[in-house]
C-alpha cells in the first residue's frame, strides 16, 4: 500500500470484559479477514490462559481490508494491547505505533476504573478518539446515561459514539466506517532512510523471534540489512509479513504501515522492545522515543511442591523469560519451602499468569510465597539497598530509613458500598486524593502504599463490594516509613518463608493474624507447639498448638504387625515432604495454605 | 543374629476359622459367608497345617491356644476337640494351657457353649460389642442386648475365663451413651473386657459408606473424651487398663494376646493366618498362609501348608515390631528381654535427645526393669512410635547398628 492516505492505525481501549476482543473478532470478520470456518471466539488472544481469562498479554496487529463508502479500500492495521494495568507499559508502548483509538465501554456498566486508566494513556500518545457503546442490545443498557458519563468523566465529546452489539454484529460497520472518517492517516517519508519502531517481540518456535513494527519513514523488506540502534546489532531481514490475523508474507512494510519481519534472531533479550530500526548501509540520523524499561515492583517467591521438579521449574521460567523480558528471577533457599527462585512482576496479575503458566503449561505444582514489594533502604553508611526478599534484611541497627513504593489508586463503585471502601483504604494507611459522583458511582482516589495492596487489598475489594468495585493504580512516589521485619516462629525456629515488611502499626495485628492462622493449619503434634510473631527479638504475638490428644491404633494382634509396621514404616517416608522445626515435623501444605493470604 | 534364647521359649498357637454367618459392615477380617461347609475337610485341612507347621517346634511348651475368625463358634466342637489333643500330642503343654474361643452372643450359639467347654476350652470370648439395639443394629449384629446378657450369665456359669468385645465411638455417640454402655458392661463382665474405638478399614462396607458420607465419624476431641472415660470407668471398676484395648482383673490378662505384644514366637494356622517364629539359627521369621478359604484348603491338600508369603525380619524390623506391640501394653517392655534378644540396651539404640524429649514430656517412663509408655503416651502411641524412630531407616537391608548409637 503505497498512499498513507489510505492507511488506520488504531487500537481498541477497554475495561475488561466490556467487549474488546469481541469486538475485534468482529471487524476481522466483516473485512473477512478470517473465513467463517476459521473464526473462534477472541482470535487474538492466542495464548490458552489468555483466551480464558479474557486478558491480552502481548501486543498483536492485525491488518484489514476495507471497503469504504466512498468506494475506497482501506488498510485499517489494530494493533490489539492488554488491558490491565500490570501491563500498562505494554499499552502505552502499542498505542504510541497507532494515531488512534476506539474506546469501548459497556453500555450497561459505564466507565470504570481500567477505562479511565487506559484513556488517559490514549490521551498522552496523541490519540483520537472514537468512543462505542457496546452491549446495547441488553436490557439493562442505558447508552444515554453512559454517554453522558463518558463525557463527565473522561471530558470527550460522546455525541457521535457509535452505538453497537459486538455480539450481534449491530453497527460493526458503522465503526469501521468511523475510523475511516475521523482518524487521521500516518505521517512519514516513504522515500527517507529506515525508521521502524520495535513494538513488541515474541518467540515462535519456527520462525525464530517475531519482531513487531511500525514503520515510520522508508520501507523494510527481505534482505534489508537492519541495524538496532540502541543495541548496535545488525540482522539480515529474511521475512517480512502481516497478520490478516493469519501470518501472511509481503513483499515489504512501508511508511505508516504495521507488521513483522523476523531475521534468524534467537532469542527475545536480543530484541529491546521501543529500539529502532534503521537501514545498516543508510541509516536515520533521529532515533525515535523509545521506552523506559518496565521494572518489576512486585516479588514472591516461587517453590516446587516436588523438590525434585527444581530443575524443571528453572527451564520453565527460562523458556517463559524468552517471551516475557519483563520478569526477573533469580535462585532462593528456604527452610521451609526448599529450593526456589525469588521472582519479580509489573504486577499481581503478572504474577498470577505466570504462576498460572507454570503450573498449567509446564506441569509444575507450585508453592507461591507472600507478594512484596521493592523497598529502598538508606543505610546509615549512605549506602542505598533495593530490598527484594524480606528474609533479606540488613540488621536494624545499621539501617536510617526505610522507604516503600506508594501507588495512585482509581476505584470506581457504586454508592451503597463507598462507606466500607474508604474505611478499607484507610486501614490501608490510604490518603484520599479526590472524591468525586457519577451519577450513582464514585470515583475515589487514593495514595495507598503499594505493600498494603498487594497483600489482598484487591480481594478485600471485590468482596466488599460484591464484585462492583473496579480498581486501577499507577505507580507513585517511594516515601519513608515506619516499617519493620516481621518474622514467625514456629517451635521456637523462624520460618523465612513467612517473614514480612509491616508497618509498624499493623505488626501485631497481622503477627496475631499469622499466628492463629497457623495454629489452624498445623496439625497436632506429640508435643505442644509454640507459634509466635516477632520484631526482631521482640515476641508481638503467640499462639499454642495443643499435643494431639489421642493417635493409636485400637486392635493390634497377631494377624496385625506386619501391616501395621508397613503402615507405620510409609507415614515415616511420607514424612520426608515435611519440613523440620527442631523435632518437629510439620508438612508443608501447611506453609501453603498459610500462604495463602487472600481467602481468611 | 540374634534369638538363639527362642529355641526354647514358649510358643502359641492361633486357629483361624474364615467363615461368618453374615458379615459385618466394619469388619476387615478374613471372613466369609458361605452356604455349606463341610467341616470334615477343614478338620482334616487344619490338622494337616498344624502338623507341617509345626516341624522343628515341637521341643518347645506351647502356651496358648485361640479359636479365632471368622467366627470359630460355627465349628464342630469336635474339631475344636480334636485340634486341642493333636496339639498336646506335638507340644509340651501344663495345666496353665489357655484356650480361648471367640463366640457370639445369639441364642442359638449360647446354647452350645457348654460343648466348647467339653471339647476343652477354658475362655471365652464373647462378641457383645454394644448393650444398645440401636447401635448392634447399626454395627449390623444379629443379635440384641437381651440376647448378649443372657449369654454373657451361660458363659460366667460355664467358663471361669470370660471376656467380651466392646465397640465405641459409633456416629453420633454421647459421652453419656458410652457412659451408659460401660456401667452395663461392668454390671455385667466377669474378668475381662476388650474396648475398641470403631475405626473406618478400607474394604468394608462401612468404608464405602463413610466416603459416600452417609455417615460421620467422631472428632478427635470427642475420640478422646470416650477414651479417658472408658480407662477411668474400667480402672475403678477393678479393671485396669493392661493394655490399648484391654482391661482385666489382675492374672486375668489375656495369656494369648501378651505372646503377641510381647513379640514372642506364635504360630498361625487356617486361612490368612500370621506367624512369627525364630528358627534354630536364630532367624526371625514372617509368614502367613492363603486367604481364600477354597485356595487355603487346595493348598494345604497339595502341599501341607497354604503358606502364601515367608520374609524374615530384619533386626530393626524385630526392634521396631517389640516397641510397636510392646509399648501397647502397661507393664511396657522388659528392659533385660530387650538386651537379651537384641544385645543392645534402648538406650544404646535410640539417641539420648530422643528418650530425654519423651520423658520430659512424660510420653516415656524407664528404669532398669522396664521401659514403657505413659498413660498419656499409650494414648498417642502411634505418633510416639514415629517420633522414636524418626531417626532411622527401616529399609531392611540398612545397618541399624552401624551409626553411633548415642550421639
Amino acid at each position: 500500500m503505497g498512499n498513507l492516505s489510505k492507511i488506520r492505525n488504531f487500537a481498541i481501549i477497554a475495561h475488561i470484559d466490556h467487549g474488546k476482543s469481541t469486538l475485534a473478532d468482529r471487524l476481522i470478520q466483516v473485512c473477512e479477514g478470517l473465513s467463517e470456518r476459521e473464526m473462534k471466539e477472541q482470535v487474538l488472544d492466542s495464548m490458552d490462559i489468555e483466551r480464558e481469562r479474557g486478558i491480552t498479554i502481548k501486543a498483536q496487529s492485525v491488518q484489514l481490508k476495507f471497503t469504504a463508502k466512498d468506494g475506497d479500500i482501506y488498510e485499517l492495521n489494530l494493533m490489539d494491547t492488554p488491558g490491565h494495568v500490570d501491563f500498562s507499559y505494554e499499552v502505552s508502548r502499542s498505542l504510541s505505533a497507532c494515531e488512534g483509538s476506539l474506546l469501548v465501554v459497556d453500555a450497561s456498566q459505564g466507565v470504570e476504573a481500567q477505562t479511565l486508566a487506559n484513556v488517559y494513556q490514549a490521551i498522552d500518545a496523541d490519540h483520537e478518539i472514537i468512543p462505542v457503546l457496546n452491549k446495547v442490545d441488553l436490557p439493562a443498557a442505558e447508552p444515554e446515561r453512559v454517554r453522558n458519563q463518558i463525557e463527565e468523566v473522561i471530558g470527550l465529546d460522546a455525541s457521535e459514539a457509535v452505538e453497537i452489539s459486538a455480539k450481534t454484529g449491530l453497527n460493526i460497520k458503522a465503526v469501521l466506517e468511523s475510523l475511516v472518517e475521523k482518524l487521521p492517516p500516518p505521517a512519514g517519508d516513504k522515500e527517507g532512510p529506515l525508521k521502524a519502531l520495535l513494538v513488541d517481540s515474541w518467540y515462535d518456535a519456527y520462525l525464530g523471534v517475531i519482531a513487531l513494527i511500525r514503520v515510520y519513514d522508508g520501507t523494510i523488506k527481505k534482505g534489508t540489512k537492519i541495524r538496532m540502534m540502541q543495541t548496535g546489532a545488525t540482522h539480515l531481514v529474511d521475512r517480512v509479513g502481516v497478520f490478516t490475523p493469519k501470518l501472511t508474507e509481503v513483499e515489504s512494510l512501508g511508511s505508516g504501515q504495521l507488521g513483522f519481519f523476523t531475521a534468524a534472531i534467537k532469542t527475545v533479550a536480543d530484541t529491546q522492545v521501543g529500539d529502532t530500526i534503521t537501514e545498516d548501509r543508510n541509516p536515520t540520523s533521529v532515533p525515535l522515543d523509545g521506552f523506559k524499561p518496565s521494572v518489576p515492583v512486585v516479588f514472591c517467591g516461587l517453590f516446587p511442591i516436588d523438590a525434585a521438579d527444581y530443575e524443571q521449574l528453572r527451564e520453565s521460567l527460562e523458556r517463559l523469560r524468552l517471551n516475557d523480558a519483563s520478569f526477573s528471577f533469580e535462585a532462593e533457599t528456604s527452610a521451609a519451602l526448599g529450593f526456589g527462585f525469588r521472582c519479580g512482576f509489573l504486577g499481581l496479575l503478572h504474577l498470577e499468569i505466570i504462576q498460572e503458566r507454570l503450573e498449567r503449561e509446564f506441569d509444575l505444582d507450585l508453592i507461591t510465597t507472600a507478594p512484596s514489594v521493592v523497598y529502598k533502604i538508606n543505610m546509615n553508611s549512605g549506602e542505598t539497598l533495593q530490598l527484594h526478599n524480606p528474609s533479606d534484611m540488613p540488621d536494624v541497627v545499621k539501617i536510617n530509613s526505610i522507604e516503600e513504593p506508594w501507588i495512585k489508586a482509581t476505584i470506581f463503585v457504586p454508592d451503597e458500598f463507598l462507606g466500607p471502601i474508604l474505611s478499607l483504604c484507610t486501614e490501608r494507611r490510604g490518603e484520599q486524593v479526590e472524591l468525586t459522583y457519577v451519577g450513582a458511582r464514585a470515583m475515589v482516589v487514593y495514595k495507598l502504599p503499594l505493600n498494603e495492596v498487594v497483600f489482598d487489598f484487591y480481594d478485600r475489594l471485590k468482596s466488599i463490594s460484591r464484585g462492583y468495585a473496579s480498581f486501577d493504580y499507577q505507580m507513585d512516589d517511594y516515601i519513608t516509613g515506619d516499617l519493620v521485619r516481621m518474622s514467625v516462629l514456629v517451635n521456637a525456629e523462624p520460618v523465612d518463608a513467612l517473614s514480612m515488611v509491616v508497618h509498624a502499626s499493623q505488626a501485631e495485628t497481622r503477627g496475631r493474624e499469622l499466628c492463629t492462622r497457623l495454629k489452624d493449619l498445623i496439625p497436632r503434634q506429640l508435643f505442644k507447639i509454640p507459634v509466635q510473631a516477632a520484631i526482631g527479638g521482640k515476641i508481638i504475638a503467640r499462639e499454642t498448638i495443643s499435643a494431639m490428644r489421642k493417635d493409636v491404633t485400637a486392635k493390634c494382634y497377631g494377624g496385625d504387625v506386619s501391616r501395621k509396621r508397613k503402615l507405620l514404616e510409609k507415614q515415616k517416608k511420607g514424612k520426608k515432604k515435611m519440613r523440620q522445626f527442631g523435632r518437629v515435623d510439620i508438612p508443608q501444605s501447611a506453609f501453603i495454605e498459610a500462604l495463602k493470604m487472600g481467602d481468611s | 543374629m540374634s534369638g538363639i534364647q527362642a529355641l526354647t521359649e514358649d510358643l502359641s498357637l492361633y486357629v483361624h476359622w474364615p467363615f461368618c454367618l453374615s458379615k459385618c459392615p466394619y469388619c476387615d477380617f478374613n471372613s466369609h459367608v458361605v452356604n455349606e461347609i463341610d467341616q470334615s475337610v477343614w478338620r482334616k485341612g487344619l490338622l494337616t497345617e498344624m502338623k507341617t507347621l509345626a516341624k522343628n517346634t515341637e521341643d518347645r511348651k506351647l502356651k496358648s491356644i485361640f479359636f479365632g475368625g471368622g467366627t470359630p463358634s460355627l465349628m464342630e466342637p469336635q474339631i475344636v476337640s480334636d485340634i486341642i489333643s493333636e496339639a498336646k500330642k506335638i507340644w509340651r503343654v501344663d495345666d496353665l494351657l489357655e484356650i480361648s474361643l471367640e463366640a457370639n452372643p445369639s441364642s442359638l450359639e449360647a446354647k452350645r457353649l457348654h460343648l466348647f467347654n467339653q471339647a476343652g476350652i477354658n475362655r471365652i470370648s464373647l462378641g457383645v460389642q454394644s448393650f444398645n439395639d440401636i447401635t448392634l443394629k447399626f454395627l449390623g449384629r444379629e443379635h440384641d442386648a437381651a440376647d448378649s446378657k443372657r449369654a454373657l450369665e451361660i458363659a460366667k456359669k460355664t467358663f471361669e475365663n470370660v471376656s467380651f468385645d466392646m465397640i465405641y465411638a459409633t456416629p453420633e455417640q454421647t459421652i453419656q451413651d458410652w457412659a451408659s454402655e460401660i456401667r452395663q458392661a461392668i454390671e455385667f463382665s466377669s474378668n475381662h473386657i476388650s474396648v475398641y474405638q470403631l475405626t473406618i478399614e478400607r474394604g468394608t462396607a462401612f468404608f464405602q459408606k463413610h466416603r459416600k458420607g452417609e455417615f460421620q465419624m467422631l472428632n478427635g476431641e470427642t475420640l478422646a473424651d470416650l477414651y479417658e472415660l472408658t480407662q477411668d470407668k474400667l480402672g475403678s471398676a477393678g479393671l485396669a487398663d493392661y493394655e490399648i484395648s484391654n482391661h482385666a482383673k489382675p492374672s486375668f490378662e489375656c495369656v494369648h494376646n501378651l505372646q503377641y505384644w510381647k513379640m514372642k514366637d506364635y504360630l498361625g494356622i487356617g486361612a490368612g493366618a500370621h506367624s512369627r517364629l525364630t528358627d534354630k539359627e536364630g532367624v526371625r521369621w514372617a509368614f502367613r498362609t492363603q486367604r481364600a478359604p477354597s485356595k487355603w484348603l487346595s493348598e494345604t491338600k497339595a502341599y501341607g501348608h497354604a503358606v502364601a508369603e515367608k520374609v524374615f525380619l530384619s533386626l530393626e524390623e524385630q526392634i521396631f515390631e517389640t516397641l510397636m506391640m510392646g509399648l501397647r501394653l502397661k507393664k511396657g517392655i522388659s528392659t533385660a528381654d530387650f538386651k537379651n534378644t537384641f544385645k543392645k540396651s534402648i538406650e544404646e539404640i535410640f539417641t539420648r535427645e530422643t528418650l530425654e524429649i519423651l520423658l520430659n514430656e512424660r510420653l516415656i517412663e524407664m528404669d532398669d526393669k522396664s521401659f514403657k509408655a505413659t498413660s498419656i503416651g499409650r494414648q498417642r502411641l502411634d505418633s510416639l512410635i514415629q517420633f522414636l524412630f524418626s531417626d532411622f531407616d527401616l529399609n531392611p537391608h540398612s545397618s541399624f547398628f552401624s551409626r553411633d548409637p548415642v550421639s
